[in-house]
């Protein structure tokens, strides 16, 4: 029924590719300090918003700061905080979804209510209002955009969970003696796990540009730290001395949010599974 | 239908209540105190006896669930307090504030449903064609760039490079040009992306390959796949909704666009706190109302769920 048109050979190539550049930009972050051409907060008069040289590959900024090694350390803040965000949201989102499908009634009305008012505002508003309120910061805005996130997964391990619920063999581990931990975790997280990685891995690139938005705005990431939303903003009212500090950072997050979107959709068809949205 | 709605109502009725209580809870949990932030805001020294004194005057000494009666009584009448910074009412700020966003978000929509419509369909029944391709990347690059990333872009090659658009929005067509095409691009690129995929969905149908083997035209096959497919789409319209609002806080800070965005964005680097506070149950309202008009229009379109009673 689904025209992709791909055969599975060439997906599983696809997806591999995608690993591999999503493995290197990894690896790069966690290089980042050895691979930096100059120290990423030494600020310079004198080489106040150089066009791109030989020392400074990507010119420097309105400090003097080379906007190379800045984009290089702005990878680890960037990478690490959407990961670790993705991470933290789908565990909380999974467990608490995974428990209002299993036993029903009161839990499920609890968190599946909750899910509904925190649904209730949208995503970036909530999540300005909160980093806004707390005063910026890497933790202030990864709770900012978490506060909505979970509901994304618990919503999807909910629905999972009813389905599964009814299968045959989890009667079954349930009448040979199963206590509902050993059932939740043993029989139903593995099989509902599939589609939802793919879920978590599409939003990746949805945090990442979530968080940089909060940077952009003065409320997320704040300097010195470097973080490509930061950068872009700070460095927008050079915009016609010095392009390439916009410049850098601005194709630095296009091409890390494309690859793991790729990603993302190259697991969903490798593994053929609806996604939640 | 008339009962669906109602419950609908009463279910709005609750999740307005709880967001109330959620935006109140989110100021008193603040860090700092109401009193000395708002004579902060106002630039007035602070001395323990007029803390005390604005304190008493604030309602701040009466208990929790006082002071969020009293604040969600009057929010009911439309009064939202006055502003910490020049004192005057929020409610005022908000309602020129929405006029703005509104024409913004508005146009943005329409842009890009206008876009994405037209590109979706065709490529859904031309899939894998050279226009289905550009079409896929085109969602795809759009659908990965943050419109903060695009205001700045087009910023450089539309104002600084060749000087066409002027940098600071004004209401005039010309001003609205940039603010629109960075909201509505990634909107765009989503929309495209699961429009496309319902279409296919939808064609894919046995219904669709009876008409055809019946030769049915073209024409009127298209018409029954787009009313099928048109639940899930507002669907998808409805939650860009929430980007549109919580984008154009953004897009309006970028471009001096004198929306709610660029009201709340103003609010907190001030800490303004009652003009935040105005601004989330603002957004979040019309984002719920706005997903309740959607899901009464499903039974509109399918008469089955008149039946049952239920969404989509």
């Amino acid at each position: 029924m689904k025209t992709r048109g791909h055969k599975p050979a060439s997906l599983r190539r696809r997806l591999f590719v995608f690993l591999a550049l999503a493995g290197i930009l990894v690896i790069i972050s966690l290089l980042a300090p050895l691979l930096c051409p100059n120290d990423p907060n030494a600020t310079s008069a004198a080489d106040m918003n150089r066009p791109p040289c030989a020392e400074f590959p990507f010119g420097t900024d309105r400090y003097g700061r080379c906007v190379c090694s800045r984009v290089l350390m702005g990878s680890r803040t960037s990478i690490y905080s959407a990961v670790a965000l993705v991470a933290m949201t789908f565990a909380a989102g999974t467990a608490l979804g995974l428990m209002a499908g299993w036993y029903g009634g009161a839990v499920d009305s609890l968190v599946m209510r909750l899910a509904d008012i925190l649904l209730a505002f949208p995503q970036m508003v909530l999540a300005i209002a909160v980093a806004g309120i707390l005063g910026g910061g890497m933790f202030n805005a990864m709770l900012a955009m978490g506060i909505t996130g979970w509901t994304l997964y618990a919503r999807l391990a909910r629905a999972q969970a009813l389905t599964l619920k009814e299968e045959a063999y989890v009667h079954a581990a349930r009448l040979s003696g199963c206590s509902s931990w050993t059932v939740m975790t043993k029989t139903l997280l593995p099989n509902m796990l599939g589609p939802m990685l793919v879920t978590a891995a599409t939003q990746i690139g949805v945090m990442m540009i979530g968080i940089a938005g909060l940077s952009f705005l003065g409320i997320g990431v704040t300097e010195p730290q470097a973080e490509w939303g930061s950068m872009i903003n700070t460095s927008r009212a050079y915009l016609q001395l010095a392009p390439w500090a916009v410049l850098a950072p601005a194709a630095a997050t296009i091409l890390t949010v494309m690859i793991f979107n790729y990603l993302g959709d190259c697991l969903r068809d490798y593994l053929d599974v609806e996604v939640a949205r | 239908m008339l009962k669906y709605i109602g419950k609908r109502m009463v279910h709005l009725i609750f999740i307005m209540i709880a967001v109330s209580f959620l935006t109140f809870l989110l100021m008193y949990l603040s860090p700092g105190d109401a009193a000395a932030k708002k004579l902060n805001a106002q630039g007035v020294a602070v001395s323990e006896e007029v803390l005390e004194k604005t304190r008493e005057s604030m309602g701040l000494n009466r208990p929790f669930l006082v002071q969020y009666g009293d604040w969600a009584l009057h929010a009911l009448r439309g009064d939202l307090g006055v502003s910490y910074k020049d004192g005057f009412p929020v409610t005022d700020k908000l309602v020129r504030g929405l006029r703005c966003t509104a024409i913004l978000a508005l146009t943005s929509l329409a842009l890009a449903l206008l876009t994405a419509l037209p590109l979706s369909i065709l490529s859904a029944l031309h899939p894998d064609s050279l226009l289905d391709n550009l079409t896929r990347f085109f969602s795809f690059v759009g659908n990965s760039m943050p419109n903060f990333l695009i205001s700045v872009l087009l910023m450089y090659f539309l104002c600084v490079r060749t000087h066409l658009l002027p940098l600071v929005a004004n209401e005039s067509i010309k001003g609205l040009i940039m603010p629109c095409l960075a909201l509505s691009i990634p909107i765009c690129g989503r929309f495209i992306r699961q429009f496309r995929a319902e279409m296919l969905e939808q064609l894919g149908k046995p219904y669709v390959s009876g008409a055809r083997l019946r030769g049915v035209r073209q024409r009127y096959v298209l018409q029954s796949v787009l009313h099928n497919a048109s639940i899930s789409m507002l669907t998808i319209i409805g939650l860009s909704i929430g980007t549109l609002l919580g984008g154009s806080v953004v897009i309006e800070t970028i471009f001096r666009w004198p929306g709610l965005g660029k009201l709340a964005m103003d609010a907190i680097s001030n800490r303004d706190y009652p003009v935040i506070q105005g601004f989330v149950l603002i957004t979040s309202t019309v984002y719920v109302l706005i997903n309740l008009l959607i899901d009464i229009a499903y039974s509109w379109i399918d008469p089955r769920l008149r039946e049952t009673g239920g969404g989509a």
